[in-house]
């Protein structure tokens, strides 16, 4: 049944999206809008680390929430410029922070995981291997410190590993709510800990998801943004 | 050092229903408001032990601690009291919160209105947090519509009269991503003669409630 569901959504998504053209970081757009971009697996397919309905969910319509929010807001902006509205401008700037944030991060979160059978959890090679073995011991340390940012969170929001500009070195930053990984580091891999990320499948037990969400990492995706 | 344990609610776990399943009601009970108690304590403890070895920097440490936990602790033990299963006398308005309606009303011109601007400030909200009808400075002040990220609470001079939880584990079980769902059916459950006793009386210790 949900296989079904999700099998059908997707076909839907991709005959919506067809116009859409690809932009950086895998986002999309159709005439100048931002677009809900199309999941490479089936939402079934991150099972039994993420069930399907909370993919389904999570793409379809928290995610899809984010970008039609976003547009709304820009759309505002735009008019707000068109009037030399200042204040109206300067209004908008948490709307376009949190639902332009929430599309970033989703977006680059899709991205970042992988079924099993795509090479999810296969652990991370070459100059990033080097990096995280380097700054954190190990593999296995890294992931615990994730856990640790990760659980500490009060609220809603992200951890990611994130690379420093200024250094080039790695390091796991938390952000809140949909504040998207900006300015100084760039984002390699985010985990979402909004707890309609995990609820329906692990309800408080959010410790039981953050390990279990490795087996569904892909670290391909990071290794690229690495480099 | 007394420490402190989960109130019991005022009606039974699925009392609410329909508005709040029984599940969501047990987690919320038994498993979120019992993991503030839990932190709270023992954030208590390392702050007794901090202040009696005068290690400062370890009681600053701690502060950011407390205020989560022991605002959860606070805000949930408020919302437990302040909701009451559909139906109820206390649900009604007009008869169980006379004093409380009347500024209401003249606040906002009229409990529709009241409501809809509630609703929106809800929905308004980005990420976790709780939204609070608070009567400013005291008992019979001026209401405002106020919310407070994650879990911080009200404080200071402030009473919060009611609040509702915007957290997802509040609602997430039974409306998934339909929040104004959520935020539609909460005032069926509301408590106003607890409301009206805070209007008009104040809260003295919310987890002493």
């Amino acid at each position: 049944m949900v296989a079904l569901l999700a099998n059908s959504a997707r076909v839907a998504l991709r005959s919506g999206a067809s116009a859409s053209t690809k932009a950086g970081a895998g986002l999309t757009f159709a005439r100048g809008k931002a677009t809900l971009p199309d999941l490479s697996y089936d939402y079934g397919a991150l099972e039994p680390s993420i069930n399907g309905k909370i993919m389904e969910l999570h793409h379809k319509n928290h995610h899809n929430t984010y970008v039609n929010s976003y547009n709304t807001a820009i759309e505002q902006l735009q008019e707000a410029q068109h009037k030399g509205d200042i204040a109206a401008q300067i209004n908008l700037k948490p709307a376009i922070n949190f639902h332009g944030g929430g599309h970033l991060n989703h977006t680059l979160f899709w991205e970042n995981l992988a079924p099993k059978s795509a090479g999810g959890g296969e652990a991370p090679t070459g100059a990033l291997a080097k990096a995280i073995d380097s700054t954190y011991g190990s593999l296995g340390e890294f992931q615990g410190k994730m856990n640790t940012a990760l659980a500490g969170i009060q609220g809603s929001g992200w951890a990611w590993l994130v690379k420093d500009k200024q250094t080039g070195q790695i390091g796991i930053r938390t952000y809140a709510n949909q504040d998207p990984v900006v300015g100084q580091f760039e984002p390699l891999l985010g985990i979402d800990a909004w707890e309609h990320a995990y609820y329906l499948q692990y309800q408080n037990r959010k410790a039981e998801y953050f390990s279990a969400i490795w087996d569904v990492i892909n670290w391909k995706t990071v290794e690229k943004r690495f480099s | 050092m007394a420490s402190h344990t989960l109130p019991p609610l005022p009606y039974a776990y699925d009392a609410l229903e329909p508005v709040i399943s029984k599940q969501i009601m047990e987690l919320h009970h038994q498993k979120h408001h019992q993991t503030y108690i839990n932190n709270l304590n023992a954030a208590l403890t390392a702050h007794a032990t901090a202040t009696e070895t005068k290690d400062v920097p370890a009681l600053i440490a701690l502060q950011q601690k407390i205020r989560f936990n022991g605002g959860g602790h606070i805000n949930h033990s408020l919302f437990w009291k302040n909701l009451t299963p559909p139906g109820t006398p206390g649900n009604d308005l007009a008869s169980a919160a006379p004093t409380l309606r009347e500024a209401i009303v003249s606040r906002w011109g009229s409990e529709k209105a009241f409501t809809e601007s509630f609703n929106a400030t809800l929905l308004g909200i980005q990420g976790s947090g709780w939204g609070w009808l608070v009567s400013s400075g005291g008992p019979k002040g001026r209401l405002e519509i106020t919310t407070t990220k994650d879990q911080d609470p009200v404080t200071g001079s402030d009473v919060p009269i009611f609040g509702v939880d915007m957290w997802e584990h509040a609602y997430y079980l039974q409306y998934l991503n339909n929040k104004a769902g959520y935020v539609d059916g909460i005032w069926k459950i509301i408590n106003w003669a607890e409301a009206e006793k805070r209007y008009t009386a104040g809260v003295q210790n919310p987890v002493k409630l």
